[in-house]
C-alpha cells in the first residue's frame, strides 16, 4: 500500500516537473495565428524546418553558443587547476579560497549580476560579448571546482608517486595518470558549465549591454510576441543537455560495472 | 660491516648520517649510516613505526632527509626527485594504474624514457615472463588477484633495470601460503636479474628467508647490521636478541675476561670477544635450542621444570631458576625417550660459544 502511494507520488511529482517541458515541446509543432504561440491551432513541421525563421533568433543562438563554448573551456581549465591547488597544497589563505569559491554558488544571481555591472561601469569597461564571457566564467568556475574537488579528495596519491618513480615528470604524471583518472569529473564539470552558461539570463542581462544571447532575445520577444521557433530551440537545448548527462552517467556506470565484474572474476588466486 | 669492509665491492646505496624529522617532535629516522653493496638482497627489519618506510622513501626520493646525504653509487642524489633517480619501487599498495592495461602498466617507465617499438615490446614481454604473468597483457589491473597485482608491480619496476629495487612490505597484504611462495620467487627473481634489492618488512622470518644482509631497526636507528645467521647467533643488543627469535637473558656484571658474574649467583663464560669491550652491568644470553637439559657444558645453572609443551619436533620447557624462568627446546630425536615432567629438578648447561652478551635490560635495572 505504502509502496503504491509512493509510486503515485513519484509519478505526480515527475509530471509536475515535466509538464512545462512537455508544453514547450508540443507547442514547437504548433501553427499559431498571430504573434502569440499560446493556443493550439494545428500541427506543422514548418518551425522545425526553419528554426531560425524569426528575425534575430539565429544571431542570438550563435552568440549564446560562442559564449558557452569559450566559457566552458576557460572555466573547466581554471576550475580543474584551482581544485588541484585546493586539494593538494596547503597554502596561506586556502580556507578563505575555499569559502570564496562557494560565494558565486550561494549568492543570489541578481546580486552577483548587479555587482558585476557596478564593477564594469566603475572600470569603464564597454559592456557586450566579452563582459558576458567574463561574468559567466566567474560563476561557472565554482561549479567546476566543486565537481572536480569531490573526485580529487578520494584520489590515491600513491599512483602519482608510482608515476614519478617510473620517470614521469610532474607534467607527464598529470597528463598520463591524474587527468585520465579525474576525467569523468572534469567532463561533468564542463557539461555543467556549458549548461549554466547557455541557460543564464539574470547575470547575462546585467552584463550584456546591447548584446543579445538567446535567453535575452526571448525575454525581449515575450513583450511583442513569442514565435514558435523559441520552442524549437528550447526543445533542442533540452534534448542535448539531457542526452549529454545521460551519456556521461552511462559511461560512468559502465566503468563501475566493469570494475565490479572484474573483482568477482579475480576471486581465484594463484 | 662498515664502510671499510665495502671498499672492494661497489656500493649501490650509501646513507650518511641521514635524519628525517616530521614537524618538531617526530624523529622518524635518526642519524642512520649504512652501505648496501651491489647485488645484495638487503632487508630493513623492525617493528611497525620504526622508520623503515621513511628510510626507503628517502632512497627513492619521495621524502627528502632533514639531514645527511643519500648516495646512489658514487652520485649524491640528496634533493633529486624520484623521476631523476635510477631506482624503482614496489609499493605496499602496489599502486597499479587502474586506467591502463597490464601491458601499459609495465611499459610505463620505458615509455617515459623514450623506449619504443620492438625493443619496448620485447622488454615488457620479458619482464612479464620473468614474474609469470606473460598471458595477462590485455587485462586491467582491477581484474587481478592480490598475488597477480604484486607480480605486475614487480614487473613494472624491474623492466627498467634500475640500479636498486625498493620493496615496501610487498607481501604484507597476501595470505600466508601465497606469501611463502612469493618469498621464494622474489629470491629467485633477484638471483636472476642480479639487481640490488632493498626489502622492508616487519616479519623476521621473511627477512631471514630472503635477505643476505639485514639491518634491524628500532626507533629510527639501526640496532645491528649483519648476515641473518650472525644476527641470530650473536645479537649485539637485547632488542635484536628479542626481535629475532626467542632468547634467554640473564642479568649480571662483567667480572673478568669473558666472564660475567650473575646477579643470581654463579659465573657464565661467554664466547671470546663477545664482551666487545663492555664492562659493568650486562645481560648474557643463550638461545633455547642451545641449552641442554643436564650438566656437561661449561656454563650451568640449577632449576626445576615448570612447564612442558610437546610441539612434535621438539619439547619446549620452561625452567624456573634463581635467574628467572628460562626457555629450553629439546629435539625429539630419540623415539623412546620420556620427556622430563613438571616439578623435576634439572641442571641446565650450555657452552660459552652459544653465549652472547648484550646491554643490561631495563626490567632488571628496577
Ligand atoms: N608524513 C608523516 N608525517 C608525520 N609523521 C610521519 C609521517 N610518515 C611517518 N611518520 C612517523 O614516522 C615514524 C616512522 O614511520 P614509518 O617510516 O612509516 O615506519 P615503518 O615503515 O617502520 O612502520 C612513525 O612514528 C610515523 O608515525
Ligand atoms: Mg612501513
Amino acid at each position: 500500500m505504502r509502496h503504491h502511494l509512493l509510486t503515485a507520488y513519484g509519478v505526480l511529482a515527475l509530471g509536475y516537473l515535466m509538464l512545462p517541458v512537455g508544453v514547450v515541446v508540443v507547442f514547437s509543432f504548433n501553427d499559431p495565428v498571430g504573434k502569440f504561440n499560446y493556443t493550439w491551432k494545428g500541427f506543422t513541421l514548418d518551425n522545425w524546418a526553419h528554426p531560425t525563421g524569426a528575425p534575430g533568433i539565429g544571431e542570438a543562438v550563435t552568440t549564446s553558443l560562442e559564449i558557452a563554448a569559450i566559457v566552458t573551456v576557460v572555466a573547466t581549465l581554471l576550475g580543474t587547476l584551482i581544485a588541484m591547488a585546493l586539494v593538494r597544497y596547503g597554502f596561506r589563505g586556502r580556507g578563505l579560497t575555499n569559502f570564496l569559491i562557494f560565494m558565486p554558488i550561494s549568492t543570489p544571481e541578481i546580486v552577483f549580476g548587479a555587482s558585476l555591472l557596478t564593477l564594469f561601469l566603475n572600470f569603464g569597461v564597454q559592456l557586450g560579448f566579452w563582459t558576458i564571457v567574463i561574468a559567466h566564467i566567474a560563476f561557472d568556475i565554482s561549479f567546476v571546482v566543486v565537481t572536480v574537488k569531490a573526485r580529487l579528495v578520494g584520489f590515491d596519491r600513491s599512483l602519482e608517486e608510482a608515476a614519478a618513480d617510473l620517470y614521469a615528470t610532474p607534467f607527464a604524471s598529470f597528463r598520463r595518470v591524474t587527468l585520465p583518472l579525474i576525467a569523468p569529473a572534469v567532463l561533468a564539470g564542463g557539461l555543467l558549465a556549458f549548461a549554466l552558461s547557455i541557460d543564464d539570463f539574470v547575470i547575462t542581462f546585467f552584463t550584456a549591454g546591447i548584446e543579445q544571447t538567446f535567453p535575452v532575445w526571448v525575454w525581449g520577444a515575450v513583450r511583442i510576441g513569442v514565435p514558435p521557433q523559441v520552442n524549437v530551440i528550447g526543445t533542442i537545448i533540452f534534448a542535448v543537455a539531457v542526452g549529454l548527462m545521460l551519456a556521461n552517467t552511462l559511461w560512468q556506470r559502465r566503468r563501475e560495472q566493469a570494475a565490479m565484474a572484474a573483482t568477482g572474476a579475480a576471486a581465484t588466486d594463484w | 660491516m662498515d664502510g671499510a669492509a665495502a671498499n672492494a665491492v661497489e656500493a649501490d646505496v650509501r646513507l650518511e648520517h641521514v635524519t628525517k624529522r616530521f614537524g618538531e617532535d617526530v624523529v622518524a629516522v635518526d642519524d642512520i649510516s649504512l652501505t648496501i653493496e651491489r647485488g645484495r638482497f638487503f632487508a630493513l627489519l623492525g617493528p611497525s613505526g620504526c622508520g623503515k618506510t621513511t628510510t626507503l622513501r628517502m632512497i627513492g626520493g619521495f621524502d627528502q632527509p632533514t639531514g645527511g646525504t643519500v648516495y646512489l653509487g658514487e652520485r649524491d642524489v640528496t634533493g633529486l626527485p624520484p623521476y631523476r633517480r635510477d631506482v624503482n619501487t614496489v609499493f605496499q599498495s602496489y599502486a597499479l594504474f587502474p586506467h591502463l592495461s597490464i601491458y601499459e602498466n609495465v611499459a610505463f617507465g620505458l615509455r617515459r624514457r623514450g623506449v619504443r617499438g620492438d625493443e619496448l615490446k620485447r622488454r615488457v614481454g620479458e619482464a612479464m615472463e620473468l614474474v609469470g604473468i606473460g598471458s595477462m597483457a590485455a587485462r586491467k589491473s582491477r581484474q587481478l588477484s592480490g598475488g597477480q597485482q604484486q607480480r605486475v608491480a614487480l614487473a613494472r619496476a624491474l623492466v627498467n633495470r634500475p640500479r636498486v629495487l625498493l620493496l615496501d612490505e610487498p607481501l604484507g597484504a597476501l595470505d600466508l601460503k601465497l606469501r611463502k611462495q612469493l618469498q621464494l620467487e622474489l629470491k629467485r627473481v633477484q638471483h636472476e636479474v642480479g639487481i640490488t634489492f632493498v626489502h622492508v618488512t616487519h616479519d623476521q622470518e621473511e627477512a631471514m628467508t630472503m635477505a643476505d644482509t639485514i639491518a634491524v631497526m628500532n626507533e629510527g636507528r639501526i640496532e645491528q647490521l649483519d648476515a641473518p645467521a650472525e644476527l641470530y647467533e650473536r645479537p649485539r643488543t637485547a632488542f635484536v636478541a628479542g626481535f629475532l627469535g626467542v632468547s634467554n637473558l640473564l642479568q649480571g656484571t662483567v667480572s673478568g675476561d669473558g666472564v660475567v658474574r650473575l646477579d643470581a649467583g654463579g659465573e657464565v663464560r661467554a664466547a671470546p670477544g663477545s664482551l666487545a669491550g663492555r664492562s659493568g652491568r650486562v645481560a648474557v644470553g643463550v638461545r633455547p635450542e642451545k641449552v641442554r637439559l643436564g650438566a656437561g657444558e661449561a656454563n650451568a645453572i640449577e632449576g626445576a621444570i615448570a612447564e612442558v609443551a610437546y610441539i612434535g619436533v621438539s619439547n619446549q620447557y620452561i625452567v624456573n631458576t634463581l635467574a628467572g624462568p628460562l626457555t629450553v627446546y629439546v629435539q625429539n630425536a630419540d623415539p623412546g625417550a620420556r620427556p622430563a615432567a613438571a616439578g623435576d629438578p634439572v641442571t641446565l648447561s650450555w657452552s660459552p660459544e652459544a653465549t652472547f652478551v648484550v646491554e643490561s635490560t631495563k626490567e632488571a635495572e628496577k
